[in-house]
């Protein structure tokens, strides 16, 4: 953002005073992530810079903590990851399928009730979680499926759903109802026009909704706290333990894990938003 | 005029209005239909659990249970003097059934929170009870304790008998009902959930204002900057958005300790010595950072999207109308942002208000909250529905904000990224 020539010094002044600004709090925002990135490799035990790291000395690194991870005795991780993975696969599937549909009744015009509809599935996500967990703790309780995959999954679909309606019903606004229409008038039924016509078009909006549902599940912890055995358990859940216990550096080796494939599914989820829009033809 | 003009018939032959409005029926049908899996889905396993939680809050029958001849038979009783021989008769048959059923302990338990002094006494009936004889109940029971003998004990039974308390609710303000039935204050030093709701109130109240004083100006930025800068700098903003709420938080044990960066920086640039680093973790402190970090994408986002679709043009034309840059500022642009800020600042309360992990992690004992609390009461003190009560508390709240928010931005406007 380059100032006009004629710019007076005062509000030159101020204009970098706004960039420092700017600055800092992007700072504040990402740096603390690119903190554990170096501890991970810490060749010691402790959660601190040594020595030998703001040497760069190379041997003050190693990748004890990753192989602690991998091959740790007695180690939870791999059994969590399992869990994490299968669990968010599940309530993914399971949130696209219900929010999907769902969203394509919310968006049609002749939706009754739409306001009142809509705020009831979106709850899940704005009741705080705490709520959530403990309700939804009692009814899993009540029909027997506490400590379950299935039971976490079921949760966790609750949880992601609201994601996907407000993702779906978002790219459905710019969709143009006449082609389904022309289908139809084509001799189309309605599932093989949703199928072939309506799903292509809104796929992103559908994928970056599975995303979010993905992340949600792969990411909760409050809810699985009440819900998990020790069967059950799972990455945050691990993570959760860790920290409260000993802040360890494996902890960081995970966190590490996570923050790449954080930023994978960040990625994906870019791409598929600016292909979205240019799909509806909003160029901003 | 409108009544003699001809009807529109349809090929079939039926009236087109009334062809039209079955077609719109039968829409609205298909409409429902699509949305319905998921609205019984949510409706099943999520908006009746929170009913049901409002039920085990109020729930109150499990003393009720245990001394049904009692209760009855103390429905005619005024709670002036000692109630009748009928009700200790009744009282007695009710306490030998108890002790059958070995759940004798269980009424002690319960009547003792009603009133202090009821295990002992309890305890001591039961052992009596054995060699009572026939007849004149009231006589045997009140020489088994002077308290038996005492009216206030008879009062504190007699106040156990509805199936519904509001109890819970009082003791998450830190009030109870006293023996006559008034509603007044716990002893100041023992008055921890109005401390802990300020506290919830305080730090999600400034979180919100400093998450609005850090995201005002980049999301101003974002705005502003050609798109091949603006999209690399919104991966800033959408980086910790996606990542994981642990690792945060993680992020922050590290750098807050008291050996940690922060700290070390502190130092290195002298603001405070070696020997004397600050406490920033485990107490209120650490949940500000933490939570203020973590929650700033949630006010970014909706100023960002809101301030997109201020033209620039406008800006211009204010100065050129004579303004400075701080008065076209504050006349024109400001007053545009204010939905984007409505929306940011009531989201990001919302959040902060219920937050569990964080403040449990870093927070300490100064730092934690409301939802803190609620754990505790769930998993260590197993007092349901006092975790219940807390939770619709909150809840209620909650939903307040939620009606607002709905009211000024609308929940279908809601943008995710």
């Amino acid at each position: 953002m380059a100032l006009p020539k004629y710019t007076e010094p005062h509000y030159r002044i101020w204009h970098y005073v706004y960039l420092t600004i700017c600055t800092a709090v992007f700072f504040f925002l990402v740096a603390p992530l690119f903190v554990i990135f170096p501890l991970s490799f810490n060749a010691e035990e402790f959660l601190v810079f040594s020595d030998g790291m703001k040497r760069l000395d190379p041997d003050a690194f190693s990748l004890r903590w990753y192989q602690d991870m991998i091959y740790g005795t007695k180690n939870p991780w791999g059994l969590a990851a399992k869990n994490s993975f299968i669990i968010a696969i599940f309530a993914t599937i399971g949130s696209v399928i219900l929010g999907t549909v769902a969203a394509l009744g919310l968006s049609s015009r002749h939706m009754p009730y739409k306001g009142l509809i809509m705020a009831v599935l979106i709850s899940p996500m704005i009741v705080p979680l705490i709520i959530s967990g403990v309700a939804i703790f009692f009814f899993m309780a009540k029909v027997g499926l506490a400590a379950t995959h299935t039971g976490i999954v079921l949760a966790h679909i609750i949880l992601g759903t609201p994601f996907v309606v407000i993702t779906v019903t978002a790219t459905l606004s710019g969709f143009d109802h006449s082609v389904t229409r022309a289908a139809a008038s084509l001799g189309s039924d309605p599932v093989n026009t949703f199928m072939k016509i309506t799903l292509p078009l809104i796929l992103p909006g559908v994928i970056s909704g599975g995303l979010f549902a993905f992340v949600t599940s792969f990411d909760e912890v409050v809810v699985v706290l009440f819900l998990a055995g020790l069967e059950n358990t799972t990455i945050p859940i691990q993570m959760w333990t860790g920290l409260r216990e000993q802040l360890s550096p494996t902890i960081l080796a995970v966190a590490t894990c996570l923050i790449i494939l954080s930023t994978l599914i960040l990625v994906t989820a870019e791409l598929l938003r600016r292909r979205s829009e240019r799909l509806r033809g909003i160029n901003r | 005029m409108s009544s003699e003009t001809k009807q529109i018939l349809t090929t079939d032959g039926i009236p087109l209005e009334v062809s039209l409005k079955k077609a719109e029926k039968k829409n609205k049908i298909k409409a429902f239909l699509l949305v319905a899996p998921l609205l019984l889905f949510i409706i099943i396993t999520y908006v009746f659990p929170i009913g049901d939680m409002l039920m085990r809050s109020v729930d109150d029958k499990m003393v009720t249970e245990m001394l049904p001849k009692t209760f009855k038979s103390m429905e005619k009783w005024d709670g002036q003097e000692l109630p009748p021989e009928e009700v200790f008769e009744a009282f007695y048959f009710d306490f030998q059934k108890l002790i059958e059923e070995e759940r004798e302990g269980k009424l002690s338990t319960q009547l003792n929170y009603t009133k202090n002094g009821f295990k002992s006494i309890i305890k001591k009936l039961r052992r009596k009870s054995k060699s009572f004889e026939e007849g004149n109940y009231k006589e045997q029971i009140m020489s088994v304790h002077r308290r038996w003998a005492d009216v206030e004990y008879w009062r504190a039974i007699k106040r156990r008998a509805p199936a519904y308390t509001y109890q819970k609710y009082l003791k998450g303000i830190d009030m109870y009902e006293n023996e006559k039935g008034d509603i007044i204050n716990v002893p100041e030093d023992r008055r921890v959930h109005r401390i802990l709701w300020m506290r919830t109130l305080e730090i999600a109240f400034f979180v919100t204002v400093f998450c609005f004083l850090m995201a005002y100006p980049i999301a101003h930025l974002l705005a502003t900057l050609p798109m091949k800068y603006s999209n690399l700098l919104m991966i800033c903003v959408l980086l910790p958005f996606w990542t994981s709420l642990l690792v945060r938080t993680a992020s922050w044990m590290i750098l807050l300790q008291q050996q940690g960066i922060v700290n070390d920086f502190f130092v290195m640039i002298g603001l405070v010595s070696d020997d004397n680093r600050l406490e920033m973790m485990f107490n209120k402190t650490g949940s500000y950072v933490a939570m203020t970090q973590i929650l700033l994408p949630f006010m970014v986002l909706p100023l960002y999207s809101v301030m997109k679709t201020i033209s620039p043009s406008l800006m211009r034309a204010g100065k050129s109308l004579g303004g400075t840059p701080f008065v076209a500022f504050w006349k024109v642009y400001f007053p545009l942002t204010i939905p984007g800020i409505g929306a940011g600042c009531l989201l990001v309360f919302i959040l902060a208000i219920g937050y569990y992990i964080t403040p449990a992690l870093v927070g300490g004992a100064s730092g934690t909250l409301i939802s803190n609390q609620i754990a505790f009461h769930m998993k260590s003190t197993l007092d349901w529905s006092f975790a219940s009560a807390m939770g619709l508390m909150l809840l209620s709240g909650v939903l307040v904000i939620y009606w607002l928010y709905n009211k000024l931005v609308g929940i279908d406007n809601i943008k995710l990224g």
